[in-house]
């Protein structure tokens, strides 16, 4: 299912990959190297800009020649006008968001659509972690301690799925998938996936109102 | 640029290169300024690198910095010790930041300035004497449309890139403004959309430097002693805008001059006092005090943000098909990064394709003339991945 060429990315960014239309307006954030903008460039033929808090990866994505803003991609986002993207992405970095509510809103202000992977929160490993050590879990997806993690936020797929019916967003695609965390390898999960996926992936949309 | 990335090093690589001049407004077709004043003739200097194009589709228009001049890389002729290589030739040259393989590169002296371009030192042909403050007040908008003049003498209808950092960045965003279509894309540098009071300031207290030096005469000195203390203090003043806390930390910190005590009196004891005499005086060497008065007021007055229709603001280039490179340094405290970020800003919301940078780099404002491999791959970088129709 992944796009040709897309072999080396992470897989849940060959996911995303696929989904984006060619010739769209994408706004990368938390674009790292630019791996994803790169290659929708060269294959979807999309104008991309990514914001990147680090400066030199700010600085390598420059020197590819794409489009990017080093900078907060909490603050960058508030600068653009309504809809001024067809897809926003937020690859695995909500877990790491402070106030992951207010972001997305933004989204779904500033993009016709967005893409959000995060990791899963309730994959049975983590869960018999808890349940079974009663100390907080951790995993390839999630390998830190709970004193010094990035990822200060829970989720899993059905919270997400609760939190996009609660405030009108429509799934238009979703997709578990089981893959390590660098790993470009991972396989679609169909059955039980709140439980099996170590990453969920959601296309979302706002719905217009009536 | 990894064939290239040492290249930024090779000191004079842009090779000979001559000062050559453009003159035009000849009364009584005089150019009018914005002010309303008419002048003219103008001349203006400019130097150039590399080879144009049959289709012309190559230049890189350099903008100067405000004291800055048309010798931006090589040596000339006549410096056959190649002691005095351009302030930019870190950036201009084969395989650099502005690859001369490449680019055919034009910098150009500012108008007001006194490195061969006319300004208040020039000859006012209607007294023969020097005009001093018979010279009209100009502006980064007057400057522009020299240069502009210049490029349609040159048969130039488009630039790929127009790069500069300071006063240069300045009118980077100047020709964006008044000549959107021309512009392919725009590097403006250590720069702003407009002074802060803090910027003013400085700029204030170096104008009365210089006004209050006796020699100043109003600005008629040309034939007599020079107020160059005035001058030379208005240098040090600007060379403390242009370092920072940190570069002048670890440049100086306390360290003496040449001696081990104090000498418990006026003369230099610290190190940093004896830099900034060194400037100053080096300075007034090689530049007009007037010039100065000019130049600086006409970056005070600039302002892309609050500007009176018809003159067209920095919003009026809403969906522009200019691609901006924006670039601050971490410890500039003359233009510093939030200055940077409103410029962003006003570009995201006039739909502009726009990267950022913000260098890590502790030598202040100045940091962008000091040889850097992380400037030339960026800029070489965003230049490759710009079209070039």
């Amino acid at each position: 299912m992944a796009p040709p060429g897309t072999e080396h990315m992470r897989f849940d960014l060959q996911v995303i990959a696929a989904w984006v239309e060619p010739g769209s307006r994408v706004l990368d954030l938390g674009c790292g190297y630019g791996e994803l903008l790169t290659w929708l460039r060269d294959h979807k033929q999309i104008r991309g800009v990514g914001i990147e808090y680090d400066q030199q990866k700010a600085a390598h994505c420059i020197a590819k020649g794409l489009s990017v803003l080093q900078g907060d991609l909490r603050e960058e986002v508030d600068d653009y006008p309504d809809k001024r993207f067809d897809y926003v992405i937020l690859s695995q970095t909500l877990q790491q968001v402070y106030e992951p509510a207010r972001l997305l809103y933004s989204l779904a202000r500033i993009g016709r659509r967005f893409i959000v992977s995060f990791p899963n929160f309730s994959h049975y490993s983590i869960r018999l972690q808890l349940l079974l050590k009663g100390m907080a879990p951790k995993s390839d997806e999630l390998p830190y301690n709970w004193y010094d993690t990035p990822n200060i936020r829970v989720v899993t797929l059905k919270d997400f799925r609760r939190f996009a019916s609660d405030v009108g967003y429509r799934i238009v695609e979703e997709i578990a998938i089981k893959t390590d965390h660098h790993a470009s390898h991972g396989s679609v999960v169909r059955r039980f996936s709140n439980m099996r996926a170590t990453y969920g992936i959601f296309m979302i949309e706002k719905e217009t109102e009536p | 640029m990894a064939d290239g990335s040492e290249a930024y090093l090779e000191v004079g690589s842009a090779g000979i290169v001559e000062k050559q001049f453009f003159t035009f407004a000849d009364p009584p077709d005089k150019m009018r300024l914005e002010s309303g004043a008419l002048l003219g003739p103008i001349t203006v200097a400019y130097e150039t690198w590399g080879t144009l194009t049959p289709q012309k589709d190559n230049v890189v228009l350099v903008v100067h910095a405000f004291s800055g001049d048309s010798h931006a890389a090589g040596f000339y002729p006549d410096d056959a010790d190649r002691t005095k290589p351009g302030w930019w030739d870190s950036m201009i040259g084969p395989g650099k930041g502005l690859d001369t393989n490449k680019y055919f590169v034009i910098c150009a002296n500012i108008l007001g300035s006194c490195m061969g371009t006319t300004g208040p030192s020039s000859i006012n042909p209607e007294t023969g004497t020097p005009y001093a403050l018979d010279f009209p007040m100009m502006t980064v908008g007057d400057m522009i449309e020299t240069q502009k003049i210049l490029l349609d003498h040159l048969g130039i209808s488009s630039l790929h890139t127009v790069i500069g950092g300071s006063v240069g960045g300045m009118q980077v965003l100047e020709w964006c403004v008044r000549y959107p279509d021309m512009v392919r894309s725009a590097i403006p540098i250590a720069t702003t959309m407009r002074h802060s009071a803090l910027a003013i300031a400085f700029n204030e207290v170096a104008r009365q430097a210089i006004m209050v030096d006796p020699s100043w005469n109003r600005g008629n000195y040309y034939n007599a002693k020079k107020p160059d203390l005035g001058l030379a203090v208005a240098r040090m003043i600007g060379h403390v805008t242009y370092l920072s806390d940190e570069a002048m930390r670890r440049k100086f910190g306390r360290r003496l001059q040449n001696k081990d005590t104090f000498s418990y009196g006026f003369d230099v004891d610290f190190m940093v006092e004896s830099y900034l005499r060194h400037q100053g005086s080096q300075f007034v060497k090689r530049f007009d005090a007037n010039s100065v008065l000019y130049i600086t007021k006409a970056a005070d007055y600039f302002d892309l943000v609050d500007r009176e229709p018809p003159m067209r603001s920095i919003r009026d280039i809403h969906g522009a098909r200019i691609k901006f490179l924006v670039i601050s340094y971490t410890s500039d405290w003359l233009y510093p990064t939030y200055q940077a970020k409103e410029l962003i800003q006003t570009l995201k919301r006039a739909d502009l394709d726009v990267s950022f940078c913000e260098i890590e780099a502790d030598f202040g404002h100045d940091a962008f003339l000091i040889p850097d491999r992380r400037l030339g791959e960026l800029v070489g970088g965003f230049l490759d991945g710009t079209p070039r129709h």
